[in-house]
C-alpha cells in the first residue's frame, strides 16, 4: 500500500511541475499586455511603463516563471494586477462559493444516481429500466446552463420561491444554502445522470459474475446480492466517475456562476481572463490542476481501498 | 382560502413597502478596483462618481459643468490662472478635514512623472498648483485651456486625500454624499449614506451596486425583481418587454459613446479619401442600428454627441447609396473592389455591427476577413500595432473629438489644418467662438470621411417603476444616487 501511494505521489509532483510550465507558457504567449489593457485608449506611453514597472511586468519572463513557481512553494500567489490584493486571499473568499457548491452538487448527483441506478439494475429491461434510462439520456443530452435558465424561469420569475442569483454571504446559512440550491440542482443533474447510467452497467455486469450465482445459491434474496455483493464491487467505476465529476465540478462551475451570478472560481477565472489579470488566471488555473490531480490521487488509494488486488499490484 | 391568499400577498408585499429607503441597482461590469484616478475602467467612475468622490467641479446630468468642492473661481484676464475658493465645511469620509492641501495633493498625483493616472494627459497644462490658504488654491496653466473646467470634472480628477491613498483600491474614502461600507468581490459594493455631507442629503440610507455581467442573468435578475434598477441594460431585445410591465419602467437616455467603424488612414486602400467616402456610402446605419442594437442609437454624422448643444447633424454628407459607393471605388481605380480586415473588439455593437456592415460592404464589392479579439488583443493589435484595415468601436469619452489632432492616434489621421484649428480651440475660452469652432471640426472630419461614422450608443436603463431621479442620459460613465428616491 504505503509503495503504491509514494509511486502516486511522485507522479503527482511530476505532473504539477509540467502543469505550471504549461500555464506559464500559454497565458504569456497570448497577447494583451495588463497595464495598456488597464489604462485604456487614452493612456499615454510613459504612465503604461509606469504602471507596468509598478506590477511588475518590466523584468524577463523567465524570472517571473521562477519568482511566481518560488511564490507558490510558499503559499505566496502572487498580486492580482487589478484588484491589487494577494490572489490568495481572492481565492479562499471564492472557495466559500465554489467548494460547497462543488460539493452540494456532488451530494445531490449522488443522492439521485444511486438509488435510480439500483432500481433501473434491478429492473432490467423492464419498464421501470426504460424510463430511467430515457430520464438519463435526457439529463446527458441537456446543457447545464440550459437547464438552468429554465430553473430559474421557474422556481425565481414565475413561482418566486429563489432568487434569479446572487450570494447574499455565509452570515445566514440558510440563505446562503438556498441561493446555492438552483446552482447545486442544474450542475448536479447532468452528472446524476452520467453516474446513474454507469452505476447501472456496472451492476449489471456484476450480476452476472459466478459469485453473485454463489450468493443466490447460499439463499441470499436478489436484493440482499445486491446489496452486500454487487454495490461494493461495482463501486471502482462509480468512484472514477464521482472523482472525475469533483474536479468537474469545481473547475466547470463557469457557466453557471456566470447564470446564476455567484461570485465563485469560475467568475473570478473569467474575469480574469478578460482583464488581462495573468497572475490569477495562472494561480487561479494552477489551484485547479492541484485540486484535480489532488482528486485523482485520493481515487487512486481509494480503488486500493476497496479493491485489494490493486496494493499488490503496484 | 381566499383570505389566506391575501395574508400571503401582504407578507410578500411588506418587504417592498419596508425597502424604500434602500437600492438596489445593478451594472453590468464589475470594477477592477476602487481608484477611479488609477485605471481607465469606467465601472469605477459608475460605482463611485458622485456617490463618494468629488472633484473641484462635475458633470450636471445633462452635461454642465457645475461647481461641486469649488464653491466659486476667478479666471485671470489671459486665462492661465485659475484661483479657486473651497467650500466650507467639507470633511472626507473619515472625518479629516477637506482642504487646499488635499487639492494640491491630488493635482500633483496625477501629473507626476510615475503618475499611473490613465487621463494624465487631462493634467498635463498644469504649471503649478499653489495652495493660498487652507480654502484657496491657485493652479497655474502654461498656456490658456478653454477645457479646463470641463477636464476637472473628469471622474480621473477627483479630489483623494493623501491620509487615505494608501488603500484607496480596496477602501476609497471621499468625499461625496455616500460613503464605501463593502465590496465583497465578484458580487457587489456596498454604500451608506453621508449623514455628514456637505450638499442635500440624499434620500437613500443605504445604496447596493451588483454586477451581473450575463445578459440572461439581468433579465432574470430584473424580472424577479432582485434588484430594482439596472443602468445600462445589455440586453435590449428585452426592453420591449419590459415597457409592457406596469412593474417596471425603461428610460432610453444617451450616452458620450461615438461608436463608429475606424478605418486605417495611413495604409491603402484608406489613405485614399475616396476609398473612405465611398466605405461612408455604403453603410446604411438605420440597419445597422436596427439590426445590432434593436433599434437603441441615433445615426451621426460626426464624432460628437448629438445630445450636446453643439452637435451638427452631418449625416447628410454620407447617405446609405451604394451606387454612389461602387462610383467613387470605380474613380479610385477599384473597380474589382479590394479586401480587407475587420477587428472586432467584444461588444455586441461591434460583433453584431459587424456582421451587417461586412455584408453592406460585400454589396459594394469590398470583401472583409472578420476576426473577433478579446479587448487586450484589440488594444495590442490594432490600437496600439495599427494593425487593421477597418475596426468596430465605441469612443466613449466626453468630448474627445480632440484624438483626430493626434495623427499617431490607431486611426492615423494626419491634417495639419484640424491640429492648428483643436490648438486654436484650446486657447479660446469665449463661448460662441468655441461652439463655431467645433462646428467647424465637426465638418472637417466628416468632409474628410476619417472614419464612418456609424451611431451614439443608447444607454438603456431599466427600473421599478416607483424609482425617481436616475441619470437618464451618460455624460461621464456615472449613476449618482444622491438625487435618487423612491415614489409612493
Amino acid at each position: 500500500m504505503l509503495r503504491y501511494a509514494l509511486n502516486r505521489l511522485v507522479s503527482l509532483g511530476l505532473s504539477l511541475i509540467v502543469a505550471s510550465l504549461v500555464i506559464f507558457l500559454v497565458v504569456e504567449v497570448a497577447p494583451g499586455d495588463p497595464a495598456s489593457f488597464m489604462l485604456g485608449i487614452n493612456a499615454q506611453p510613459d504612465t503604461v511603463a509606469a504602471l507596468q514597472a509598478e506590477l511588475g511586468l518590466d523584468v524577463p519572463k523567465w524570472q517571473r516563471y521562477l519568482t511566481w513557481v518560488g511564490g507558490m512553494l510558499t503559499g505566496d500567489f502572487g498580486t492580482s494586477y487589478t484588484y491589487r490584493t494577494p490572489v490568495s486571499e481572492m481565492v479562499a473568499d471564492r472557495l466559500w462559493i465554489s467548494l460547497p457548491l462543488a460539493l452540494y452538487a456532488l451530494a445531490l448527483s449522488t443522492a439521485l444516481a444511486f438509488p435510480a441506478a439500483l432500481y433501473a439494475a434491478s429492473r432490467r429491461g423492464r419498464p421501470g429500466d426504460m424510463a430511467v434510462m430515457g430520464a438519463t439520456q435526457l439529463g446527458i443530452a441537456v446543457p447545464n446552463f440550459w437547464f438552468a435558465m429554465l430553473l430559474v424561469l421557474l422556481f425565481a420569475i414565475n413561482l418566486g420561491w429563489f432568487s434569479a442569483g446572487g450570494f447574499p454571504g455565509w452570515d445566514d446559512p440558510l440563505a446562503a444554502m438556498k441561493a446555492l440550491t438552483l446552482p447545486a440542482i442544474a450542475l448536479a443533474l447532468p452528472q446524476a445522470a452520467i453516474l446513474a447510467r454507469v452505476m447501472r452497467s456496472a451492476l449489471i455486469d456484476i450480476m452476472a459474475e459466478d459469485f453473485m450465482r454463489t450468493a443466490r445459491a447460499k439463499g441470499l434474496t436478489r436484493s440482499q446480492t445486491l446489496w452486500r455483493h454487487g454495490v461494493r464491487n461495482a463501486l471502482i467505476p462509480v468512484l472514477t466517475i464521482i472523482g472525475l465529476q469533483f474536479s468537474f465540478l469545481l473547475a466547470g462551475a463557469i457557466i453557471i456562476e456566470q447564470v446564476f451570478f455567484l461570485p465563485g472560481l469560475g467568475r473570478l477565472i473569467f474575469q480574469a481572463i478578460s482583464q488581462r489579470d495573468l497572475i490569477v488566471v495562472e494561480s487561479v488555473v494552477m489551484l485547479l490542476v492541484f485540486a484535480v490531480i489532488l482528486v485523482t490521487f485520493l481515487t487512486d488509494l481509494a480503488y486500493a481501498a476497496v479493491d485489494p488486488r490493486l496494493r499488490r499490484r503496484a | 382560502m381566499f383570505r389566506r391568499t391575501l395574508t400571503a400577498l401582504a407578507l410578500v408585499a411588506s418587504p417592498a413597502l419596508a425597502q424604500e429607503t434602500d437600492l438596489t441597482i445593478a451594472i453590468q461590469l464589475e470594477p477592477p478596483h476602487l481608484d477611479p484616478t488609477s485605471a481607465a475602467a469606467g465601472a469605477i467612475d459608475s460605482v463611485l462618481y458622485s456617490n463618494v468622490f468629488e472633484g473641484l467641479t462635475r458633470f450636471a446630468a445633462d452635461g454642465s459643468v457645475e461647481p461641486a468642492l469649488a464653491e466659486d473661481w476667478k479666471i485671470s484676464e489671459d486665462g492661465t490662472t485659475y484661483t479657486f475658493t473651497l467650500r466650507e465645511g467639507v470633511s472626507f469620509h473619515d472625518g479629516s478635514d477637506f482642504t487646499a492641501e488635499d487639492v494640491k495633493f491630488t493635482l500633483d498625483r496625477a501629473r507626476a512623472e510615475d503618475s499611473v493616472n490613465a487621463q494624465k494627459a487631462l493634467f498635463e497644462g498644469i504649471s503649478e498648483v499653489n495652495v493660498v490658504d487652507p480654502q484657496t488654491v491657485e493652479i497655474v496653466l502654461s498656456q490658456p485651456d478653454g477645457n479646463f473646467l470641463f477636464n476637472l470634472a473628469w471622474g480621473d480628477a477627483v479630489i483623494v486625500a493623501e491620509e487615505s491613498i494608501e488603500n484607496i483600491k480596496s477602501n476609497p474614502v471621499g468625499t461625496g454624499p455616500f460613503t464605501f461600507s463593502e465590496w465583497v468581490q465578484g458580487d457587489r459594493v456596498e454604500l451608506a449614506r453621508n449623514s455628514d455631507y456637505w450638499g442635500e442629503a440624499p434620500s437613500l440610507e443605504a445604496a447596493t451596486i451588483k454586477f451581473i455581467s450575463d445578459p440572461t442573468a439581468a433579465f432574470a435578475a430584473m424580472m424577479a425583481q432582485d434588484i430594482d434598477a439596472f443602468a445600462g441594460y445589455p440586453a435590449p431585445e428585452n426592453l420591449p418587454q419590459f415597457e409592457a410591465d406596469p412593474r417596471f419602467q425603461v428610460i432610453v437616455g444617451s450616452t458620450e459613446g461615438e461608436t463608429i467603424l475606424a478605418m486605417n488612414n495611413a495604409e491603402e486602400p484608406f489613405n485614399d479619401p475616396e476609398v473612405r467616402e465611398a466605405v461612408a456610402h455604403a453603410i446604411d446605419r438605420q440597419a445597422i442600428i436596427d439590426g445590432a442594437m434593436f433599434g437603441q442609437g441615433t445615426p451621426i454624422g460626426t464624432h460628437f454627441a448629438p445630445h450636446n448643444p453643439d452637435y451638427v447633424n452631418l449625416t447628410d454628407l454620407s447617405p446609405y447609396d451604394p451606387e454612389i459607393a461602387r462610383q467613387l471605388l470605380a474613380d479610385a481605380g477599384y473597380e474589382e473592389g479590394f479586401s480587407t480586415t475587420l477587428k472586432l473588439p467584444p461588444p455586441s455593437y461591434a460583433r453584431r455591427g459587424g456582421e451587417i456592415i461586412a455584408a453592406q460592404l460585400r454589396e459594394v464589392g469590398i470583401e472583409t476577413e472578420i476576426t473577433n479579439l478579446e479587448w487586450a488583443q484589440w488594444l495590442e493589435e490594432v490600437f496600439r500595432g495599427k494593425d487593421f484595415g477597418l475596426t468596430i468601436v465605441s469612443h466613449t469619452e466626453p468630448f474627445d473629438i480632440g484624438i483626430y489632432a493626434r495623427p499617431d492616434y490607431y486611426f492615423s489621421y494626419d491634417n495639419p489644418e484640424f491640429q492648428e484649428l483643436m490648438a486654436t480651440l484650446t486657447a479660446t475660452t469665449d463661448p460662441a467662438e468655441r461652439s463655431s469652432l467645433v462646428a467647424d471640426a465637426q465638418r472637417m472630419i466628416s468632409e474628410d470621411y476619417v472614419n464612418a461614422y456609424l451611431f451614439q450608443l443608447a444607454y438603456p436603463t431599466v427600473a421599478d417603476a416607483r424609482l425617481r431621479g436616475l441619470w437618464e442620459n451618460q455624460p461621464t460613465q456615472a449613476n449618482p444616487l444622491a438625487g435618487v428616491s423612491w415614489s409612493e
